[in-house]
């Protein structure tokens, strides 16, 4: 110990959560339940003072620092899993476990719509029991409302536009096909920048984007 | 009529905001976003014991909690009035935790936690309604065991339940289902909508606010996103009917709308009232009067 100064201690220390657990959590919870429960709406997050390590969005890390704990087995994308800072952030603040097999895990972050796997490797739930399913936290760049592909479905009144970029190719067929699993299958969360949008397992994809 | 409590109680310095330490909050939030994004599916949820009895609302309290926030002004209504026991205790506790604004109107609230009904003044998307359930699951009078009631609804094998609406029909001629109307939620599952009387049953259909359901001692919870298709179960020659009143309120002459039973005196005299105590003030103070001619709460020798 007396070999180390505080502040090598500190430099090394993970960056701080958030400023006001309780407050903080409760209004990023709000957040993504009103974004699940209107699909397609983009969210707004309150400021919140965080700085986690690249490349984590402040989105993204509210939302995990919001839902996951020592309960949930969080699946990271093979990016963010050899990125030690991600990691150790994680760790310290949640506590969730990792795993390797995103089969296993409640929770998965994604860092780029890319690197999501097929969705059949997630976990989707049992006939019984379709919410024993992993819920994932995808970062994008952005999400556009009233834009892109028609939205259907609970929470939607008639039809809702909605687009996100980065958008490959896959990503919107992986969600149509995540649709047709309903009961079953994955819900998603998109964080933007400072934004936060739903694509439940319940809402039906037309109109793809050619 | 907004207010804001005062002072704040030694309890609230010593509990969490909202009661419930965090780790239970998140894993009932979990539970939440479970419950909406599969409509009408009960999530089981570890349920904690509350400072108050099963029976009270433990489930909705446990929901509210999860979601109530600093800024939100909370209704807390029980079988549509907001100064019952059950809602005045339950109002206070959330006063006493989170400090946070009540109301008892209707438009002003951004939760309303209610025990068995669903208020007149329609909702709007910035609300979000949470009930305490009872028992949630639908089939279990009919199905005992859980492993079997959720193989049904696995399987949509709701056939069951069409047999002993079927056997109301058989028994007394129409469907003597009156309160806890099961409801088919977005062509998927049924689900029971709580103790409500059926009359509230329509207003669950394509609710532009979220509608969240907690069941405290049957550890579940279930949801209802804004635009969610909800049928009330029913048969081509048998169709759903709204409970119909005779006579409007007795105090605010309101019209369709659910009406409590009220007797007055030991010579079986009875009145009709909204049940929704918000609602008929409302009517009152716009100068609206029921058909008696004069306010009965106004009558001579009531205190």
């Amino acid at each position: 110990m007396n070999t180390q100064t505080a502040s090598s201690i500190f430099s090394k220390a993970p960056a701080p959560g958030m400023a006001d657990p309780v407050h903080d959590a409760q209004s990023v919870f709000r957040s993504a339940m009103n974004a699940l429960a209107q699909p397609g709406t983009v969210q707004q997050l309150d400021d919140l003072t965080l700085s986690p390590p690249a490349p984590l969005s402040v989105a993204a890390t509210a939302l995990v620092l919001t839902l996951c704990d020592y309960d949930t087995p969080l699946w990271l994308d093979p990016v963010l899993a050899a990125n030690e800072a991600v990691r150790n952030y994680i760790r310290f603040h949640t506590a969730a476990p990792f795993v390797v097999s995103p089969a296993e895990a409640a929770f998965a972050l994604v860092s780029a719509p890319g690197l999501l796997p097929a969705i059949a490797s997630f976990s989707t739930g049992t006939a019984e029991y379709p919410d024993r399913s992993t819920t994932i936290i995808l970062m994008v760049d952005e999400l556009y409302e009233n834009a892109g592909v028609t939205l259907k479905g609970p929470g939607i009144k008639t039809g809702k536009q909605f687009s996100i970029a980065p958008a490959p190719a896959m990503f919107w067929r992986q969600m149509q096909d995540n649709s047709r699993l309903y009961p079953l299958g994955v819900d998603v969360i998109l964080a933007g920048t400072n934004q936060v949008a739903g694509l439940p397992r319940s809402t039906k994809i037309t109109g793809l984007e050619a | 009529m907004t207010e804001r409590a005062e002072t704040q109680s030694i309890s609230g310095e010593h509990y969490n905001f909202a009661y419930l330490d965090e780790q239970t909050k998140r894993m009932i939030r979990r539970a939440i976003l479970k419950g909406i994004a599969i409509p009408g599916y009960q999530v089981p949820f570890a349920a904690r014991e509350m400072p108050m009895p099963y029976g009270w609302g433990t489930g909705g309290v446990q929901v509210t909690a999860a979601v109530i926030g600093k800024d939100d002004c909370l209704k807390m209504i029980d079988q549509g009035s907001d100064d019952t026991t059950n809602a005045v205790a339950l109002r206070n506790f959330f006063v006493e935790t989170t400090d946070v604004n009540t109301t008892t109107k209707t438009k002003d609230a951004s939760i309303i936690q209610t025990r068995h009904r669903i208020p007149e003044e329609p909702l709007t998307k910035e609300q979000v309604l949470v009930y305490q359930v009872p028992i949630p699951e639908p089939l279990r009078f009919l199905e005992p065991r859980e492993t079997e009631t959720r193989k049904m609804h696995a399987l949509e094998e709701y056939g069951l339940m069409h047999v002993k609406l079927y056997e109301d029909i058989a028994k007394f001629g129409h469907i003597a289902t009156a309160y806890a109307y099961p409801v088919m939620v977005q062509d998927r599952y049924v689900m029971d909508p709580s103790p409500t009387p059926k009359f509230d049953n329509p207003k669950m259909n394509q609710m532009e606010a979220l509608q969240l359901f907690g069941a405290g001692r049957e550890k579940r919870i279930y949801a209802i996103p804004p635009h969610t298709k909800v049928v009330s179960l029913d048969f081509d020659d048998h169709p759903f009917e709204v409970t119909e009143f005779e006579q409007p309120c007795a105090i605010c002459g309101a019209e369709s709308v659910y009406l409590d039973e009220v007797i007055l005196d030991n010579g079986g005299n009875r009145m009709f009232v909204c049940s929704d105590s918000d609602f008929c003030e409302e009517r009152r103070d716009a100068g609206y009067v029921g058909h008696p001619g004069t306010n009965p709460l106004e009558a001579e020798g009531n205190d």
